[in-house]
C-alpha cells in the first residue's frame, strides 16, 4: 500500500513542478517593416520578460530561444555536377516547405538546453527544419541537398543561427536583435519566443510581423502582377521615350 | 545611393547600374551592339534573379536602340524595307524562344545551354571579326591573295523570289534577311540580349549589305524584337523591374548618343577590331566558366 501511495504522489510530481512553472511575457518591437526605396534590411528586437513564480530567480535561471520565420515556399534545389567537362545541374530535390527565412537565437547554444527530440518538435536550429521532401528519397541524397540549400541560405543571412544572441539581464528581462536582410520575400512571419527550463519548453505565443512593400514600390510590384500587358506597354513606352529624348537633346548640341 | 527594386525584391546601387547602362549604351553606338550579353551577366553577377535581369535587360535595349537608330536615320543609316523584313522574322523567333526558354527552365539546363550557346555564337564571331579587321588594319596578310569575293555568298543567291533593297544596295531573296532575323529573335528571348552581335556581322559578310546602313537596320530590327520581348515577359513571367530598366536607360541612352558620334570619328576597321576583342575575352571568361568549380554547387528555384 505504501509503494502504491508512493508511486501515486510520484505521478503527481510534475504538476507539482508545474504549479511553479516561469511564464513567459514576450513582445515584439515591430509589427510591420515596410519595404521603400532605399529599404537596407531591417532590424527586429524580440523582448520580454520572465516571471518567476513569487517573483525569486532560482539559482539556475531559465534560458530563451527566439526563432523568427518567413512564409514557407515550395522549392526545387538542383545541385551542378561535372560531366563531359562542364558544370550543369545534374541532380535535383524537391522541397514542398522551405521558409524564406529562418533565424534562431538563444541565451545558450541550443544543443546545451533541449535534447534531439525537442528541438524536432519545436523546428529548433537549422538542421530541424521540417523541409517536407518527397516521400521514398534516398536519405543520404536528401540530407546532401538539405546540408546544400541551409549552407546556401545560411550564406545569403536567410538562414541563421546565433547560440548567444540571447541577453538576459538580471534574470528577467531578455532581448534579442533579430536582422532581417534586404532580400527577404515578403509576406507574413512570424516571431516566436520559447522559455526553456531544465530541458522543458514554454511556448510564448507567436506574435505576426508582416514584410510589406509600401508605397511607389508596392504599387509598381501590384501593377506588374495584376496589369501586366499595361504595365509592360508602360516599360516599353518609357524606355522609347527616354531613348528619343536623348536623341532629340544631343541633335540640340 | 541604394535603391529598392520592386519587381526584383532587392537593392542597388543606383549608381553602379547607370553606369552599367552608359558602358553598354557607349557599345550599342559605336557598333550596334545591344549590348544585352554584357547586361544580363553583369545583373545576374550583381544579385539580381535571371530572370528579372533578361527581362529588364531586353527593355533597356529598346530605349537604346530607338536612341542610336534615330542618330542613324537623320544620316540616312536605316533600310526600312530591309528592317520590316527582319522584324517579322524576329517576333516570329522571340515567340519560339519564349516556348525553348520554357522548356529548358523546366529541365534545370537552361543556365548551361545559354553558356554554351554564348560560347560557340561568340567564340565563332569574334574569330572572324578579329581576322577580317586584322587584315583590313595590315595587322596580319591575308595567306593566299585573295580571290575577288564573291558579291553574294553562292547559298544566299540560290534563294528564289529576288527583292530589290535599294538602301543595302541589294538584289537578293527576302528569305536570307528572314531567316536571319528569326535567328536575332531566338536570341533575344534565350539570352536577353538584341541579337546585333549575331545580325550585323552576318548583315555584312553573308548578306553583303552596304556598311553605311548595317548597324542603323539592325538597331531598327533589335529595337521592335525587343519591345515584343518585353511584353512576352510582362505578361508571362511577369519579371520587367520597370525602376531597374528606368535605371540602365538613364546611362545607355546618353552612351548610346556618345557612341554614336565618337563612331563617326574613328575607323570603322578599329571599330570592328575593338568589338572583336570584347566578343572575344566574353567568349573566353564564359569557356572557363564552364570548366571551373563553380562558387555555388546548389541553386534553388522556386516552385
Amino acid at each position: 500500500m505504501r509503494r502504491l501511495r508512493a508511486g501515486l504522489s510520484l505521478l503527481f510530481v510534475p504538476f507539482l513542478i508545474g504549479a511553479a512553472k516561469p511564464q513567459l511575457v514576450p513582445d515584439v518591437s515591430q509589427r510591420e517593416i515596410q519595404i521603400q526605396y532605399s529599404f537596407a534590411g531591417a532590424e527586429l528586437l524580440l523582448f520580454g520578460a520572465i516571471l518567476y513564480p513569487g517573483g525569486r530567480i532560482p539559482k539556475e535561471p531559465a534560458d530563451i530561444a527566439v526563432v523568427v520565420r518567413g512564409p514557407v515556399e515550395p522549392i526545387v534545389v538542383r545541385e551542378k555536377r561535372k560531366v563531359a567537362g562542364i558544370w550543369m545541374n545534374a541532380d535535383s530535390q524537391r522541397f514542398r516547405s522551405a521558409p524564406a527565412f529562418y533565424s534562431v537565437a538563444s541565451s545558450r547554444p541550443l544543443s546545451e538546453l533541449v535534447d534531439e527530440r525537442t528541438s524536432a518538435i519545436y523546428e529548433l536550429g537549422l538542421h530541424n527544419l521540417q523541409l517536407s521532401p518527397g516521400a521514398g528519397i534516398d536519405p543520404d541524397k536528401q540530407r546532401r541537398f538539405e546540408a546544400g540549400l541551409i549552407d546556401l541560405r545560411q550564406r545569403a543571412s536567410l538562414y541563421f543561427e546565433n547560440p548567444r544572441g540571447v541577453e538576459i539581464t538580471d534574470g528577467v528581462l531578455y532581448r534579442a536583435h533579430i536582422l532581417i536582410p534586404a532580400r527577404v520575400p515578403v509576406g507574413t512571419y512570424t516571431a516566436e519566443t520559447f522559455l526553456i527550463q531544465d530541458g522543458r519548453v514554454v511556448a510564448g505565443a507567436p506574435r505576426e510581423i508582416r514584410i510589406e512593400k509600401f508605397g511607389f514600390e508596392r504599387f509598381v510590384a501590384q501593377a506588374a502582377q495584376r496589369w501586366s500587358l499595361a504595365y509592360g506597354l508602360a516599360a516599353v513606352a518609357l524606355s522609347l521615350l527616354l531613348g528619343w529624348a536623348a536623341s532629340a537633346i544631343f541633335r540640340r548640341n | 545611393m541604394d535603391i529598392y527594386l520592386p519587381v526584383a525584391g532587392v537593392s542597388v546601387n543606383a549608381f553602379v547600374i547607370v553606369a552599367l547602362g552608359g558602358v553598354v549604351g557607349l557599345l550599342t553606338g559605336m557598333v550596334g551592339l545591344g549590348g544585352g550579353f554584357l547586361t544580363s551577366p553583369i545583373l545576374m553577377f550583381y544579385g539580381i534573379p535571371p530572370a528579372v535581369a533578361v527581362a529588364s535587360a531586353a527593355t533597356q535595349i529598346t530605349g537604346t536602340s530607338i536612341s542610336g537608330m534615330l542618330a542613324y536615320r537623320r544620316r540616312k543609316g536605316v533600310d526600312y524595307r530591309m528592317g520590316a523584313v527582319l522584324i517579322i522574322g524576329g517576333v516570329v523567333g522571340s515567340l519560339t524562344g519564349g516556348l525553348l526558354f520554357r522548356l529548358l527552365q523546366q529541365s534545370g539546363q537552361i543556365d548551361t545551354a545559354i553558356a554554351l550557346l554564348y560560347v560557340i555564337l561568340l567564340l565563332g564571331i569574334g574569330l572572324l571579326m578579329a581576322r577580317e579587321a586584322a587584315v583590313a588594319l595590315d595587322i596580319i596578310r591575308p595567306r593566299r591573295t585573295p580571290k575577288p569575293a564573291p558579291r553574294h555568298n553562292p547559298l544566299i543567291a540560290a534563294l528564289p523570289m529576288r527583292w530589290r533593297f535599294y538602301q543595302s544596295g541589294l538584289y537578293i531573296s527576302p528569305l536570307a534577311p528572314l531567316i536571319l532575323g528569326f535567328v536575332g529573335g531566338l536570341l533575344t528571348t534565350l539570352l536577353g540580349v538584341g541579337g546585333g552581335f549575331i545580325v550585323v556581322p552576318a548583315m555584312i559578310y553573308l548578306l553583303g549589305m552596304s556598311s553605311q546602313v548595317v548597324v542603323g537596320t539592325s538597331l531598327m530590327q533589335i529595337v521592335v524584337v525587343t519591345a515584343v520581348t518585353t511584353l512576352v515577359h510582362a505578361t508571362t513571367t511577369k519579371a520587367v523591374d520597370i525602376v531597374l530598366a528606368a535605371l540602365l536607360l538613364i546611362g545607355s541612352v546618353i552612351g548610346a548618343q556618345v557612341g554614336v558620334q565618337f563612331a563617326q570619328k574613328v575607323k570603322p576597321e578599329l571599330l570592328r577590331m575593338f568589338l572583336a576583342i570584347i566578343v572575344l575575352t566574353v567568349a573566353f571568361r564564359m569557356a572557363a566558366g564552364l570548366g571551373w568549380r563553380p562558387p555555388e554547387i546548389y541553386s534553388v528555384e522556386l516552385l
